[in-house]
């Protein structure tokens, strides 16, 4: 056997680096299902998901016209009771999901992408442009978001359209400032030095090196948007800015019911709450088990 | 498995005398990652005498720094002790509980961090912080303060008062890390560890903390555990060494002998990998270690080295290594240390022929550049002029702060100079900023950094990192393209696997040779190399030496190589410029500086490096602290540390960068043949002592 030492060798890799690489990824997502947090999480949206999907078919009485007695409290007949016109509240919970998880996703995902875009620019550029974007961001920031929210409706008159695009807007800023510190960490990074020497474009650096870079801190917002805006849409339509009737949303529902509580008629008021935070819950728990992924 | 019967020789090395500070039995550590316990420690076992200074070294990912962490039980939540006992002064600390614990850490054992300046509360002054590790022992707060005052006179600050006023940001980092060592010393520990205690700190400093750290170790009864991948450090510091390889210790024994005659073959390697002896790339390519590290909870059933190991057999794959006493108080773990002498030296013909001076690739002259902070001109560099040839490589050296990044990233146009400096390449004059200079010009010079993590975009696969910078670089497209990655992967000995995969699944020294590749995509004129093996280990490091001295041999590319490390420097530095204070102070052929006469600063900077071979110096102290950039001192910014200072001159005259010898630049006014014969009588001095002592130098 030669025994002399090999000069400058081929350093081997393991024949298994790809294999390993899906293992990992395999590790990473058991242990995701592993959190109990997060399969709590997922099992509640999934069944909300389910049951605005199917609506209808599934709900035991039809949600708007048919009329019983008024309110009937929980009971073998009607599980979650009747409303004040006779409807049947477990239906009207089961469809009302259906405008929230529209609403609620699309807000989100307009104020994630708006809030992306800005954060993305103002980290990279830095300068006059961050200055600029940043006092505007930081003005919004100040202003509250539910007052706002319920200044413009009123003003543009309300639509699910306007809904989106006004709690869209508003969580923008709040988005940007998030994307904006993760892209301030990559922009030091030595492969945006290397990028700039050898003569790469600003949009080319942003969208190519940088971006996928700090895409999970943005899915990790997402979430926790999406969180908020179910929240912040109930509570405009409970405010009447919101989603319109007929819809059996749930804010809708809690405010059209809540006055009933004091003669003792909770359940119409009570099960379309708990359906609102166990939406905020759900998604939130979701939200935690990412970032502490992320954060790994 | 074999048939062989698996011969269970655990270890009972040579057992010294006097009983152990610090008596670690075999023991094994997992650390539970994703749900599954990964090995990370297979069976460690030393101990340390009281009065005794233990080092551990090894590559990272060796287990050094988890055996230093388990000796105070200072695990992460994740790590799991599946067997064997610390027994620090008898008391097996693995039984301890919470409370227990503390009031061990109290009062018997110490530790002392790489990073000084997160070791010190960082909004509260320095006093208080020593005080407390005082009251903590029960001291009542006057006491306190009279023993932190002797503490920090004990680790030669001078003026204590001073020290204990401030805040551990207005102190500098051998400062931080001398008053921690004094509130490390506050209980006199019988344990005292240190982990890395000077890696973040320049040669100079280090060095005076190092005299520092042995000077108490010598009067202390403490046992010291000290961990340091810097070999050199170990060696000027213990008395004996471990060294570890996944996760066992694989050869143990007193220091010099460890050093001079290894009987591993993992410590020969790693000690053929360094550049010592003044051994530059014209002479022999580096020894390297073939191979990786074993990835942390692969299951190593024999001996853990067999992968890369040169004398390996059969035998080796079957049987554990026995403990092989080799006398002394030295053992090797391994059944071939009788055929060490048989693993060869890289031949001298493989190196690369001395390049001879070519055209001039870049000129500077004049180059300054100021930084504006808090309304005050900060210069950074000041009127710097240098040459660099053709094919050669121009070595930058100084502490940090001396402004030899600022000058990298000046040549490379991610800094703009001030106004009335030029920086030319070939025969124009470049552009400030990279942005503004023409592709032709970006493609000419290109950077290989310091960190290949942070260096190359973790979301790429290594294929497209190389295409972009290939496409964008030299203006091709399609089919050429891969052929030119094709190309330059084989240069750099990476194969088709590797350009599929992302930076995260290559090891360090794999990262570090696809930026390198990466930085050869245009095939450039110059390559600005900041640190390009400060990150990596030193079996990598000598590959990487390697790759780039091939690489520059084949295509002539000039090199201008940052480092602190002068062995790396040494090895492949053609020429070396020295600088201080962002002005050059000497500029010289590689040999001419190692040689001398030199500039009173780059005499000390040589003196300071830990040496590894055991050979004695005079260490030149420099006194105080680097002026700031923003107030340089005047005349020769240098008087204020100098240990050859001319009262009523140097003050007030700043010396001219002149020629002393052909090719020879110098920044002084002591004339070189005085110089020659200041240095020469600091040489004998040392020889005379070596004549008289033992080669330990106090």
């Amino acid at each position: 056997m030669d025994a002399t030492a090999t000069v400058g060798p081929v350093t081997p890799v393991g024949p298994t680096l790809r294999s390993e690489r899906a293992q990992a990824r395999r590790e990473t997502l058991a242990l995701l299902f592993r959190k109990p947090g997060f399969l709590i999480g997922v099992v509640i949206l999934a069944m909300w998901a389910v049951f605005a999907v199917l609506g209808e078919s599934i709900a035991p009485y039809d949600p708007f016209n048919d009329f019983a007695r008024r309110h009937v409290p929980p009971g073998p007949e009607h599980l979650f009771g009747t409303d004040r016109l006779g409807r049947d509240v477990l239906s009207r919970v089961i469809v009302g999901a259906r405008d929230v998880l529209l609403v609620a996703p699309l807000a989100a995902i307009l104020g994630v992408v708006a809030g992306s875009l800005l954060g993305l620019i103002m980290g990279y550029y830095r300068g006059f442009i961050d200055d600029a974007i940043s006092r505007v961001v930081e003005a919004f920031l100040s202003l509250p978001v539910i007052l706002v929210a319920l200044l413009t409706l009123v003003v543009l008159g309300s639509s699910t359209l306007v809904v989106v695009l006004v709690v869209g807007i508003l969580f923008t800023p709040i988005v940007a400032r998030t994307v904006r510190s993760a892209v301030l960490s990559e922009r030091q990074l030595d492969y945006v030095t290397a990028a700039k020497l050898r003569g790469e474009s600003g949009l080319y650096i942003i969208t190519r090196e940088i971006f996928p870079n700090v895409l999970g801190p943005i899915v990790v917002e997402l979430t926790v948007r999406f969180g908020y805006a179910i929240f912040t849409i109930a509570t405009l339509s409970f405010l009447g800015v919101g989603i319109q009737p007929p819809s059996p949303d749930w804010g809708l529902t809690v405010s059209d019911e809540y006055t009933n509580m004091i003669s003792g008629k909770w359940w119409p008021t009570l099960f379309p709450a708990l359906a609102i935070a166990s939406c905020v819950v759900a998604v939130n728990l979701i939200a935690d088990a990412l970032q502490s992924l992320t954060g790994e | 498995m074999s048939a062989l019967p698996n011969v269970e020789i655990e270890p009972t090395p040579p057992v010294p005398s006097k009983a152990a500070a610090l008596k670690v039995e075999d023991l094994h550590l997992a650390y539970v990652v994703r749900g599954i316990p990964r090995p990370v420690l297979r069976g460690v076992s030393f101990e340390v005498k009281p009065g005794e200074s233990y080092g551990l070294v090894g590559e990272s990912g060796c287990g050094k720094s988890t055996t230093a962490y388990a000796a105070v039980r200072y695990l992460p939540r994740n790590a799991r002790i599946t067997k064997g006992r610390i027994l620090v002064a008898g008391d097996d600390i693995v039984k301890k509980s919470g409370d227990e614990l503390r009031t061990f850490r109290t009062r018997h054992a110490s530790m002392v961090y790489q990073d000084p300046g997160s070791a010190l509360n960082p909004s509260t002054k320095v006093g208080p912080q020593v005080v407390e590790a005082f009251t903590i022992l029960g001291q009542d707060q006057k006491r306190a303060r009279d023993s932190a005052l002797a503490a920090l006179q004990r680790v030669q600050i001078a003026d204590p008062e001073r020290v204990m006023g401030r805040y551990p940001h207005q102190l500098s980092g051998g400062m931080q890390q001398r008053v921690v060592i004094a509130m490390a010393l506050a209980s006199d520990p019988q344990l005292l560890v240190l982990d890395e205690p000077t890696t973040g700190l320049d040669a100079t400093v280090e060095a005076s903390v190092l005299d520092l750290v042995r000077a108490l170790i010598a009067e202390t009864s403490s046992a010291v555990l000290l961990i340091a991948h810097n070999l050199g450090v170990i060696r000027t510091m213990c008395d004996r060494v471990g060294v570890m390889y996944a996760g066992k210790i694989v050869e143990e024994g007193p220091a010099a002998q460890v050093f001079e005659r290894p009987q591993h073959p993992y410590t020969v390697g790693l000690l053929r990998a360094l550049p010592r002896h003044g051994v530059t790339k014209s002479e022999r390519p580096l020894a390297t270690i073939p191979g990786t590290l074993p990835q942390i909870g692969t299951p190593l059933p024999t001996c853990v080295f067999v992968d890369r190991c040169p004398l390996a057999t059969d035998l080796c794959r079957d049987v554990d290594p026995p403990i092989v006493d080799v006398g002394n108080g030295q053992w090797t773990r391994c059944h071939h240390w009788d055929r060490i002498g048989e693993i060869k030296e890289p031949a001298p013909g493989l190196g690369q022929a001395a390049i001879e001076q070519g055209d001039m690739a870049l000129q500077l002259d004049n180059v300054s550049k100021t930084f504006r902070s808090g309304g005050h001109d900060v210069p950074a560099l000041v009127g710097v002029d240098l040459q660099l040839f053709d094919g050669e490589t121009l070595g930058l050296v100084g502490e940090s702060g001396s402004g030899k990044s600022t000058l990298a990233k000046t040549i490379l146009g991610i800094e703009g100079p001030d106004v009335g400096s030029h920086i030319t390449l070939e025969d124009h004059e470049l552009g400030s900023l990279a942005a503004k200079r023409p592709s032709g010009d970006k493609r000419q010079i290109q950077m290989v950094f310091q960190n290949p993590d942070s260096a190359l975009n973790r979301g790429k696969s290594v294929r497209s990192i190389l295409g972009r910078s290939v496409s964008k670089l030299t203006g091709l497209s399609g089919k050429a393209v891969d052929d030119r990655v094709d190309k330059l992967a084989d240069s750099l000995r990476l194969t088709q696997r590797h350009l599929d995969l992302k930076p995260r699944q290559l090891s360090g020294g794999l990262k570090q040779r696809v930026a390198i590749a990466r930085a050869f995509a245009g095939d450039p004129r110059i390559v600005v190399a900041d640190e390009p093996t400060s990150a990596l280990d030193v079996s990598v490091q000598a590959a990487i030496l390697n790759v780039l001295s091939e690489l520059q041999a084949e295509s002539r590319t000039s090199y201008l190589l940052i480092s602190h490390d002068l062995g790396v420097v040494r090895y492949l530095a053609d020429r070396i410029a020295v600088m201080y204070l962002g002005r050059v102070q000497e500029v010289g052929d590689s040999e001419t500086i190692f040689r001398g006469p030199n500039h009173p600063y780059t005499e000390a900077l040589l003196s300071a490096v830990p040496n590894i071979d055991g050979e004695v110096r005079t260490r030149i102290r420099l006194d105080g602290e680097v002026p700031s950039p923003a107030n340089p001192p005047s005349g020769c910014v240098f008087h204020t540390r100098c240990p050859r200072v001319i009262k009523g001159l140097c003050e007030v005259t700043e010396p001219p960068l002149a020629e002393v010898e052909p090719g020879h630049l110098m920044k002084c006014h002591i004339p070189l043949e005085e110089l020659r014969r200041l240095q020469a009588q600091r040489k004998e001095l040392v020889v005379e002592e070596q004549s008289v002592g033992p080669v330990e130098e106090v």
